[in-house]
């Protein structure tokens, strides 16, 4: 133990200091000034942060239960970062608001949840991590209490949310049946292929799916983003999927390898229904929450896509493209976050002629479609061509055939929307919208890392170093 | 080593009187800019005797061999620790003689327009794209880079562009600077491709390193010559795909047609860029790659070789049926660049083998001299006929006897006759073919032939045939032109009667080393006869109006008509280009476009529709109903994966 179970968990350890912090401000009740409390928080977040990048080492803790290493540091720190954003962006919505302490505890411990899913090296620690980052993220989806829309959000998150643990639990519990360990270590040699074996995949899978919005598993996202406030529904889609992707690169491939052909043929028909069924439906939404969240569920298709080949370039791939589609989907929310809080339009059509009365917005807004369209040479056509090569290396045609015909398609529907944004004439087009300062930082931090990952190919190397550590 | 300053000077002067006078010279002082344009040439042309009296006589020469001096270089762009596109000076025989011949020439004509185009509203614009292409040109010549020709060489393209367009306001002009710009971009395609076939094999951009590495026996030269494609090697590839680039310069088959179009610009324009200087710059590119060519890739250097003997016969011909004057010369600049390309193609590489190459430089000489008086004597009789037609004149020896005095000299001198200056260097080159390569002798002999008739048809229709009647042209002007148009017609016919007479070998040869060529009077004695020959028939024929032209060529008819349509060769593009690319393969593909692939997509936008209303169902938005879809999703995976799968 000693100084080595702090710095080995300082990045846990440095989330609840600051839970604690905000709790014992709370408690007190003496602060007057959100605004103040807020770059406050964020200072701290930022910090936070950085504090990923210094003295990130391997090793393990509580008898391998907890265990860490540079590129699990790396990962966390994204969803950090992911986080910072959000809650940059989440000013205007917070400013006034009277629970706004209760905000970031609820939004830090689904962090730590998550942190301890990524480091778990025992399915015991990583379903606590799941469950502890699941819970308060239900709360969070029924943040704006008045809203009836955002309780039926909740509401149905908490269920399936319990539906879909129960699901996976049983897989878990049949794991112990059939090899006598839970331990992330012990497991690939004891995972040979049997029947039962298959079933717990199955089970294991299908947590997963559901948390990942996988087709068919997906049916809640579209209600849940929608009902949820912006600020968490960006959340939803970027941070809690970005961990599953996390915990799956390094739970699928190494624990069954003795099962690689289900599990393999598992993803390949996940990933083509995913693909179809999240383009098919984004492109007939006319809430812009919900046409992300479709949008978002095609982009995890693509993900799987890298994620099945199961090497350890492809998951390099899969990793860039997650940071590329964190910084992406963060610009859109950030300008959606802020025209839903100043004027409360959530509408596609309400952004016909954006671009006349909001041109930087109406750019940021472009770039981040480009960039999630994968059009060159923003960041997001890097991604994709990183993600569809990882998925040819594997020989499964069919596959990219399927994912780059889809890439036509989510063309369509992303730059419909620059074409609404644009060009579309509108007779009330949305009001000049006055930015602030927390909000023009992540907008300009999203949009440089757009075009600075594209042109470079710095971190694409550092990632695939990470892996080969 | 010189000090390289004042050598920048020459290409900088006209740069920045192009600036100066395309910037500021016509809102404040558009009556003096032909005065600066002029004079920045001629300090030009001053400081290029300067340097190539210290070239040849204090400081090129060591050892009896004249060097490659490298007279300033900066690196411009750096590709890799290998490759990087240089700006700089190279000096050596064949580029310091460029440089007086672009400075002299483009003085004469700076000097010469001043007449020409006195009282044209735009002759701000005018001088400022002289001065432009003058620069470039300068540039290209003293290019120690591959690349750094490349540019000046695209920058000349775009100077003969705006140039033959400057009467904007004639279709037929635009025309023709478009089609000229468009077929030099093609061939310029080829050398670009050349070039990057070339610093690839040699991993330079050099002219000195990459000649060196692939002419002596490194391994740049052995992967280089191993690497085979279609039966050639990578190097004759890139060889020949530069070449492509200098033939669609030079206008040589089969990318001539824009040459004979491109006389729709200001006649001094053509005298300077399509005569002396510009078109010559293929003969150039060839002549700076020489080693290459001659040492590694003899195939290469023999597609050269028969490119150029049968443009200069093909040019020839046709030239004899032409009867738009400026029409005649530019296919007899093409016949002459012709016979420059295959004096290369056959020499060897040093000593007595070079002769060709020496020859083929020195043609480049002596023709720049002629050719430019031509067409300034051209451009005399057209400024007082206002015709371009050869019709429209004749008998204007009396009334215009200076210009009558040079162009025959002039003529003498194409046609080579001694002791003019165009009897040297075609002496040596068919010299040079006669040892090498009979049937190229054979095609040289017959073009010399067909030169001395066209040449002389031209001069006895000006200037003998009917007695001049005109009806406006005497009210506007009495006989001859303006004196500064008088001026330079005198100096180079001056120049064009006894530049003959340099021992060019002394100077440039292959190798750097002197060449002491002997005149062999034994064998100038076949190419003199039928040269007077040409010049005879020519006299029987045009020296008095009759109808013996005509009976002939009706005689011919066949042959005449094809002579007379340009062997239909802009037809043949034509009908590429129209019927084949835009009909056969255009039409279809726009058909398929349209009915197919846009019937597919909205076929495929309406299935989707389609599918997407009946999955819509499944989102109902009642809980109950997604945990059944997930608890279906899940026992449907177990079925799958457990009883049908395994």
């Amino acid at each position: 133990m000693g100084i080595e179970f702090f710095i080995l968990m300082k990045s846990e350890w440095a989330l609840m200091l600051i839970i604690f912090i905000l709790l014992i401000i709370k408690v007190n009740g003496t602060y007057q000034d959100n605004a103040k409390l807020l770059l406050f928080t964020n200072i701290l977040l930022a910090l936070n942060f950085m504090l990923g990048f210094v003295s990130n080492q391997s090793g393990m803790l509580f008898n391998s239960m907890f265990h860490t290493n540079s590129l699990i540091a790396f990962e966390k720190n994204i969803l950090n970062f992911a986080t910072l954003i959000i809650s940059l962006q989440a000013y205007t919505w917070l400013k006034n608001h009277k629970h706004m302490l209760e905000y970031y505890m609820l939004l830090l411990t689904t962090l730590l949840g998550m942190f301890f899913m990524i480091s778990s090296g025992n399915f015991l620690m990583f379903y606590l991590g799941l469950e502890l980052s699941a819970i308060p993220l239900a709360a969070l989806v029924n943040f704006d209490l008045d809203k009836l829309k955002s309780s039926e959000a909740a509401m149905k998150m908490v269920l399936l949310s319990a539906f879909a643990s129960g699901i996976m639990l049983f897989g878990i519990s049949m794991i112990y049946g059939t090899t006598g360990s839970l331990n992330f270590a012990e497991l690939p040699a004891l995972i040979t292929g049997s029947h039962l074996q298959i079933l717990t995949l199955i089970f294991i899978f299908t947590g997963f799916a559901f948390k990942l919005s996988v087709v068919p598993f997906h049916l809640w996202t579209a209600d849940v983003y929608e009902g949820a406030p912006v600020s968490i529904t960006a959340y939803l889609s970027v941070v809690s999927k970005a961990a599953i992707v996390f915990v799956l690169i390094s739970t699928l491939s190494p624990l069954f390898a003795g099962l690689t052909t289900v599990w393999y043929n598992i993803l390949f028909i996940s990933i083509i229904l995913t693909i179809i069924v999240g383009n098919l439906f984004a492109i007939r939404q006319q809430n812009i929450k919900r046409f992300l969240a479709f949008s978002s569920i095609a982009q995890v298709g693509f993900i799987l896509l890298a994620i099945s080949a199961g090497t350890a370039l492809s998951n390099t791939a899969a990793i860039f493209f997650l940071i590329v589609y964190t910084l992406s989907n963060l610009g859109v929310f950030g300008v959606i976050a802020l025209v839903s809080d100043e004027t409360g339009k959530e509408n596609i059509d309400d952004y016909k002629g954006f671009y006349k009365t909001n041109p930087a917005l109406g750019w940021v807004i472009a770039l981040s479609l480009f960039s999630l369209a994968g059009i060159p040479p923003t960041a997001g056509f890097f991604g994709k061509m990183f993600l569809i090569t990882a998925g040819a290396s594997k020989g499964s045609y069919i596959l990219v055939g399927i994912a780059a015909l889809n890439m036509v398609v989510s063309l369509y529907y992303y730059l419909k929307i620059v074409k609404t944004v644009f060009i579309d004439p509108n007779e009330e087009p949305i009001v000049p919208i006055k930015t602030n300062m927390y909000l023009k930082l992540s907008l300009g931090v999203c949009m440089i890392g757009i075009v600075i990952t594209g042109f470079t190919s710095g971190l694409y190397d550092y990632i695939y170093l990470l892996f080969r550590l | 080593m010189i000090d390289s300053t004042y050598i920048l000077l020459i290409p900088l002067l006209p740069f920045l009187s192009f600036l100066l006078i395309g910037l500021l010279g016509r809102t404040y002082f558009p009556k003096q800019c032909s005065i600066i344009g002029t004079l920045s040439l001629f300090a030009s042309f001053v400081i290029s005797l300067v340097v190539a009296y210290q070239y040849f006589f204090q400081i090129g020469q060591v050892n009896g061999i004249y060097q490659k001096i490298t007279a300033f270089k900066m690196v411009w762009l750096q590709f890799s620790p290998n490759i990087s596109i240089d700006m700089g000076i190279l000096l050596d025989p064949i580029s310091v003689m460029m440089l007086l011949v672009v400075t002299f020439i483009s003085f004469m004509i700076h000097v010469y327009s001043m007449g020409y185009m006195h009282g044209d509203p735009r002759i701000s614009v005018f001088y400022s794209f002289l001065s432009l292409f003058t620069f470039s040109m300068l540039g290209l010549v003293i290019s120690t880079n591959i690349f750094q020709i490349y540019i000046f060489w695209e920058l000349v393209g775009i100077s003969s562009f705006l140039l033959i367009g400057y009467y904007y306001e004639k279709p037929s002009a635009v025309a023709a600077s478009k089609k000229a710009f468009i077929v030099t971009r093609f061939a310029d395609l080829g050398f670009l491709v050349g070039i990057l076939i070339l610093s690839f094999q040699s991993e330079t951009l050099d002219f000195q390193t990459l000649i060196e590495r692939l002419t002596t026996d490194t391994e740049y030269l052995n992967s280089a010559t191993t690497a085979s494609f279609f039966g050639f090697s990578a190097l004759t590839w890139g060889l020949t795909l530069v070449f492509a680039g200098g033939a669609g310069k030079s206008a040589m088959l089969p990318f001539h047609i824009w040459l004979p179009d491109a006389m729709e610009g200001p006649t001094p324009v053509s005298a300077l860029i399509h005569a002396a200087t510009m078109v010559v710059a293929g003969v150039y590119l060839v002549a700076r790659l020489f080693p290459v060519f001659s040492i590694s890739a003899p195939e290469a250097l023999n597609i050269v070789a028969y490119v150029g003997a049968f443009s200069s016969l093909f040019a020839a011909i046709i030239a004899c049926t032409q009867t738009d004057i400026k029409r005649v010369l530019a296919y007899s600049t093409m016949s002459q660049i012709g016979f420059m390309m295959f004096a290369l193609g056959v020499s060897g590489y040093g000593g007595e083998e070079g002769l060709g190459y020496t020859a083929s430089m020195f043609h480049l000489f002596t023709h720049a001299m002629f050719k430019a008086l031509l067409f300034l004597c051209a451009g005399a009789v057209i400024h007082y006929v206002h015709s371009n037609e050869m019709n429209d004149m004749g008998g204007l020896r009396k009334l215009m006897p200076v210009t009558h005095i040079t162009f025959l000299i002039a003529c003498l001198a194409i046609t080579g006759i001694p002791p003019f200056s165009g009897f040297f260097s075609k002496e040596e080159i068919l010299l040079a073919a006669y040892h090498s390569n009979k049937l190229i002798f054979a095609m040289g002999i017959l073009t010399a032939a067909l030169t001395a008739f066209y040449m002389f048809r031209l001069y006895f229709t000006i200037f003998w045939s009917k007695p001049f009647k005109s009806h406006q042209a005497e009210t506007a002007h009495h006989g001859e032109a303006p004196g500064t148009m008088l001026l330079p017609l005198i100096i180079l016919a001056f120049f064009a009667a006894i530049t003959g007479l340099i021992r060019f070998g002394k100077y440039v040869s292959s190798d750097g080393a002197a060449l002491i060529s002997e005149l062999h009077v034994d064998f100038s004695i076949a190419p003199v006869l039928i040269a007077l020959l040409g010049i005879g028939i020519a006299y029987y024929l045009y020296k008095k109006e009759n109808d013996t032209p005509q009976k002939l060529a009706t005689g011919l008819s066949g042959f005449y008509k094809a002579a007379y349509g340009k062997f239909y060769i802009d037809e043949l593009y034509l009908f590429i280009t129209k019927g084949i690319v835009f009909n056969l393969v255009g039409r279809p593909i726009a058909w398929f476009d349209k009915n197919i692939v846009d019937g597919g997509i909205n076929l495929s936008a309406s299935t989707v529709g389609y599918i997407s209303e009946t999955i819509k169902k499944f989102q109902s938005g009642k809980v109950q109903d997604y945990a059944i879809y997930f608890f279906a999703a899940t026992i449907g995976f177990v079925l799958l994966f457990i009883y049908l799968w395994s």
